[in-house]
């Protein structure tokens, strides 16, 4: 399948996650349409590695995190994580293996039950999976309450909306972590936070991550916050990866059009910075029927008649460095590529 | 919620919501009439069924009068003890036939919000279905086609709550099914029972409570219009039969009123506490899921 | 409207808040969400309102447009638009400013649309009620200014329920029926919080560039520093209910007085810091607007905080440049400030105490 390619994964011994060719499709009610929320993308995360995922809204990010899950299970494609291919888990195998990835998501509020208390939301967990005695569980909660700065007392007497929306976040964190997983997922943790509580929400997974010896998949829109937590980031536009590169170099070298919209869209809280104007206008089209060719085609400044009908491939122009893109900003143009048949 | 009003909560927020005097008072009322339901026997109630002519005042129905407090009906028995032992079967009925809505329709709601598919559309066609027929129509018709004791009035009047609890459990589960807490749990590999009964469930239980007592308020009526029809409990006292039986012919209506105006007030007393009482609950129970 | 009229009608503000106090009766107590805020907007100026979470700009932007709950609401202080006292006015009298002269974009445009109302519908109604017009009339309209707002499809769109457009699309109704009677006077809440950057990005430009051809007034609320940046002549700093400092815009960045408004500067991530940088956070949370602190309010959280600050209120100050107004004893640049910044800098804490919480 072209527009995908795979030439930015890794042979890497510490590989704890390897997507391939994820593809998730959402049948639309009886009609016989779908929407191509994810359409064949592949990445690898490392051990101790964090990996950002950034794109616009609607673009599949979230779709990706919980096709990881399995919750609900992609349309085709190959999951392994740490050795294990989750896609062919039954579903009793799965809900263990659940247990090593944990997911935290972006409304801090409704991710907590609103009815029981805190400490409970937080040693669910523990209690489902019947980790040691009652007294030790509560001890480990208390632990990890403490860990991200929330008082086990008050938690043990509250309720999630007797606590701020960062406090919330912290929570979601905690009751994450208490299984002790290998990996988090992180759906935008802190798109709905105000940026005061976001800096201490971020600067607790990175603590937590030394701490616990995590791996992350950190998704967010907002290519600053994305790019201050990760090592590696992907940009994603309308179920693909357009751009794979360490965080730095994206930052210094966007190739694809599209990151360099992303980048130049993040206000700059400057104002004698005039402010770039690279922004596309109009809305990404429609995931039901995407555009041929390059997706970006219809929004791209660069767009040629082979965008049109060629689907591009990531190819690395700079070590570690990916794009799909006929035309990137740099790296040079793509090869042509003769069809075999 | 899609954006930023996460207003930090104050340490001391918590200031405790009051039920207030009236829920009290309601509860009250609900609670005498419940233990009259069920003592009525072993109170020193006169006998409902006693014909107590006096020849003194000539022919009965008596007006209401020291020994007669709600007066008597034209056998010369006891409205008084009548009303109260009315309780019985009306309590019962109401309290069985909610009960066996609840258990029937709030699973099957419960069930089909949350696993949606076709279990959903199943149940949810079934609910339209019962709702499309006129209830006093169908429960005349079944209640006229079988035995009419306690046990099948009451499931009759249970069966057309079916629908509109199922319904009400079905869009609460909904509303709640699709929240991340429960795909949280799922995913901290909780069992699809566990996340019902502890994830959807108390979320769901609260608004549902209340729609108990006023549902149960519903079917007293309904029983009391059953009643009044003639198709309710056949050997026994009702409210609704005692009512029918004080307005069967205008002329008594008119010359003794007291005769329905007790069980008529007793039966309004009851159904309003239950309306007020759950109507109550609801706002007590309303957590406020964020703050502002 | 002859010269002078035009141009005292240029310097005059068109709206302008004479300690403007807002409180709520609550069970805790009197919660003061807005505690004397006296600002003032210009006809085609724009004013940006930043502050954290439950600083009071909603509710300031509210108390201005006469949009407050009618029960348990302390409201003390003067409203002025073009000159004339509106604080005071009933619902009854305010309608014939709502939608013409004053309109409003909400927080959440979810929930300020109604889900059972088509778009085309939602839009025309204040264009027949407020400028009369017939329906057909009031949809060709309607349908031209969700062109300008650049919805792709506009007149597909008029047909559609909110629900089946997107956040970025439900904002723009939001903006296209807030525009929809050509306002003097916008007030934008958070218009950008639920939405994508890029998105944000065209919503501002979108937003300016009304300003700019109509020569409108904008209020623009956020907590994002960055996001008013380019976008506002002017901000103002909310905290716990005050404006705590106030500046043009260049102003305000290039020669920051508050301690509150450095960090809450510094929280914002950077393209341009390495990745892995610690992010400056602003410990302990925002203060109890039912019980503030005695004395500066923002004393339990700040790292320059001295014995004087935790009794006394700091005054409104002014600044070296005009226009620029702040409330602390010893600001950024003071040589309290300084010597406080030599310490924690040598015992490492400038960051330590700031990264933790
Ligand atoms: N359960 C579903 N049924 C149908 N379509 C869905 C479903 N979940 C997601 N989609 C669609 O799949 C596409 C990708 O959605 P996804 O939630 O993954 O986007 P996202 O990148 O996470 O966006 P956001 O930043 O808004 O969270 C969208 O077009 C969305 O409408
Ligand atoms: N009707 C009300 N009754 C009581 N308190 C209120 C009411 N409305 C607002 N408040 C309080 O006033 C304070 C200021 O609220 P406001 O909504 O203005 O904050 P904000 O700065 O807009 O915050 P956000 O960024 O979360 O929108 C908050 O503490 C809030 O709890
Ligand atoms: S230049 Fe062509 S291939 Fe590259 S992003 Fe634009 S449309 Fe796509
Ligand atoms: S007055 Fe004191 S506590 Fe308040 S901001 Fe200024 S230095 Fe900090
Ligand atoms: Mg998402
Ligand atoms: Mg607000």
């Amino acid at each position: 399948m072209a527009g995908t390619g795979k030439a930015h994964l890794r042979d890497d011994q510490n590989v704890l996650l390897r997507v391939e060719d994820l593809v998730v499709e959402f049948p639309i009610g009886r009609t016989g349409l779908k929407v191509n929320a994810v359409s064949g993308i592949s990445f690898d995360v490392l051990k101790g590695e964090t990996l950002g995922i950034v794109g616009e809204s609607g673009c599949g990010k979230s779709t990706t995190g919980r096709a990881i899950m399995q919750l609900p299970s992609p349309t085709s494609g190959s999951i392994m994580f740490d050795g294990t291919e989750l896609t062919s888990l039954s579903g009793e195998a799965m809900r263990e293996a659940r247990t090593k990835i944990q997911m935290i998501f972006q409304d801090p509020i409704s991710s907590l039950n609103p009815r029981r208390n805190v400490r409970d939301i937080v040693l669910e967990p523990l209690s489902i999976w019947n980790r040691g005695t009652k007294a030790e569980q509560l001890a480990t909660v208390d632990k990890i309450l403490e860990h991200v700065g929330i008082d086990p007392q008050r938690a043990a007497e509250s309720k999630p909306h007797q606590f701020s929306g960062g406090q919330c976040q912290r929570i979601s964190i905690a009751r994450s972590l208490v299984l002790n997983p290998q990996m988090i997922i992180c759906d935008e943790p802190v798109s709905a936070l105000d940026v005061s509580v976001q800096a201490q929400v971020v600067n607790l997974l990175e603590d937590l991550k030394k701490e616990f010896e995590l791996t992350l998949v950190f998704i967010a829109h907002d290519l600053a916050v994305v790019k201050n937590i990760s090592d590696r980031i992907a940009v994603m536009y309308l179920g693909k990866i357009c751009e794979v590169s360490s965080s730095d170099d994206l930052y210094r070298n966007p190739a694809h059009p599209y990151t360099e919209v992303l980048l130049s869209s993040i206000p700059v809280p400057d104002p004698t910075v005039a402010v770039k104007k690279v922004s596309v206008d109009g809305e990404p089209p429609s995931p039901v029927s995407p555009p041929a060719g390059c997706r970006f085609n219809p929004r791209c400044p660069n767009a040629s008649d082979r965008c049109r009908s060629e689907e591009p491939t990531l190819r690395e122009i700079e070590p570690g460095h990916f794009v799909a893109c006929h035309h990137p900003l740099t790296g040079g143009e793509a090869p042509v590529t003769v069809r075999s048949n | 919620m899609s954006t930023t009003s996460v207003t930090p909560a104050p340490e001391d927020t918590i200031v405790r919501k009051k039920l207030g005097f009236g829920f009290w008072l309601c509860v009250t009322w609900i609670g005498l009439m419940a233990f009259i339901a069920i003592f009525a026997p072993v109170l020193p109630l006169k006998s409902p069924t006693a014909n107590f002519l006096d020849s003194a005042r000539g022919r009965p129905p008596y007006a209401p009068s020291w020994s007669h407090w709600f007066g008597t009906d034209k056998d010369a028995r006891d409205v008084f003890s009548r009303s109260m032992y009315g309780a019985r079967i009306s309590l019962t009925v109401g309290f069985t036939a909610i009960t066996a809505g609840f258990l029937i329709g709030g699973s099957l709601g419960v069930i089909s919000g949350y696993y949606k598919g076709w279990i959903d559309r199943v149940s949810s066609f079934g609910f339209i279905v019962l709702l499309s027929f006129p209830s006093l129509v169908l429960a005349i018709l079944l209640t006229s086609l079988i035995d009419r004791n306690l046990l099948t009035v009451s499931l009759v009047l249970g069966l057309l709550s079916i629908a509109p609890v199922g319904r009400l459990a079905r869009a609460a589960t909904l509303q709640y099914a699709d929240r991340e807490f429960v795909l949280a749990a799922r995913q901290i590999g909780a069992t699809n029972r566990r996340i019902i009964i502890k994830e959807i469930l108390p979320n769901v239980a609260i608004p549902m409570s209340s729609l108990a007592l006023l549902g149960m308020a519903v079917a007293v009526v309904a029983e009391g219009g059953l009643a009044f029809l003639g198709f309710s409990v056949q050997k026994g006292i009702t409210w609704g039969g005692l009512i029918q039986l004080g307005s069967d012919a205008s002329k008594t209506l008119q010359d003794s009123p007291w005769i329905a105006f007790f069980p008529i007030l007793m039966l309004f007393l009851t159904v309003l506490s239950l309306n007020f009482a759950g109507d109550r609950l609801r706002t007590f129970f309303d957590v406020k899921e964020t703050t502002l | 409207m002859n010269q002078s009229e035009m141009v005292r009608s240029e310097h005059e503000p068109l709206v302008e808040t004479i300690d403007v106090k807002t409180h709520f009766k609550t069970p805790r107590g009197i919660a003061r969400a807005v505690d004397g805020v006296s600002i003032q907007i210009r006809r085609g100026q724009s004013l940006g309102v930043v502050g954290e979470s439950g600083s009071g700009k909603t509710v300031l932007s509210r108390s201005i447009m006469g949009l407050l709950p009618r029960n348990g609401v302390i409201r003390e202080g003067s409203v002025r638009y073009q000159g004339q006292e509106i604080g005071n006015r009933s619902d009854k009298e305010m309608q014939s400013i709502w939608g013409r002269e004053m309109a409003m974009i909400f927080q959440d445009p979810m929930t300020s649309l109604n889900p059972v109302m088509k778009v085309g519908k939602q839009i025309s109604e204040s264009l027949r009620k407020n400028l009369g017009m017939s329906a057909t009339e009031a949809l060709a309209v309607a349908e031209k200014l969700l062109h300008d707002v650049r919805i792709p499809e506009p007149a597909r769109r008029l047909n559609q329920y909110p629900h089946e457009l997107s956040g970025g699309m439900r904002q723009r109704v939001m903006i296209a029926i807030a525009m929809a009677c050509g306002p003097n006077m916008l007030f934008a809440d958070e218009p950008t919080t639920a939405l994508d950057v890029t998105v944000q990005a065209q919503i501002l430009e979108l937003l300016s560039e009304q300003k700019r051809e109509r020569n409108m007034s904008l209020l623009l609320v956020t907590h994002n520093l960055g996001v008013v940046a380019g976008y506002t002549d002017e901000i103002a700093v909310m905290y716990g209910g005050k404006v705590v400092e106030k500046a043009p815009t260049k102003t305000l960045f290039a020669n920051t007085k508050m301690p509150y408004t450095e960090a809450l500067l510094s929280s914002i991530p950077r393209l341009d810091q390495p990745s892995h940088s610690r992010l400056s956070t602003i410990p302990g949370r925002p203060p109890d607007i039912v019980h503030p602190p005695k004395g500066c309010r923002f004393a339990p959280r700040c790292a320059y905080v001295r014995d004087l600050c935790l009794n006394e209120e700091p005054e409104l100050q002014q600044a070296d440049s005009p226009d620029h107004t702040y409330r602390c004893f010893f600001p950024v640049g003071s040589p309290e400030y300084l010597e406080r910044r030599v310490e924690l800098t040598r015992k490492g804490e400038l960051v330590a105490s700031e990264g933790s919480n």
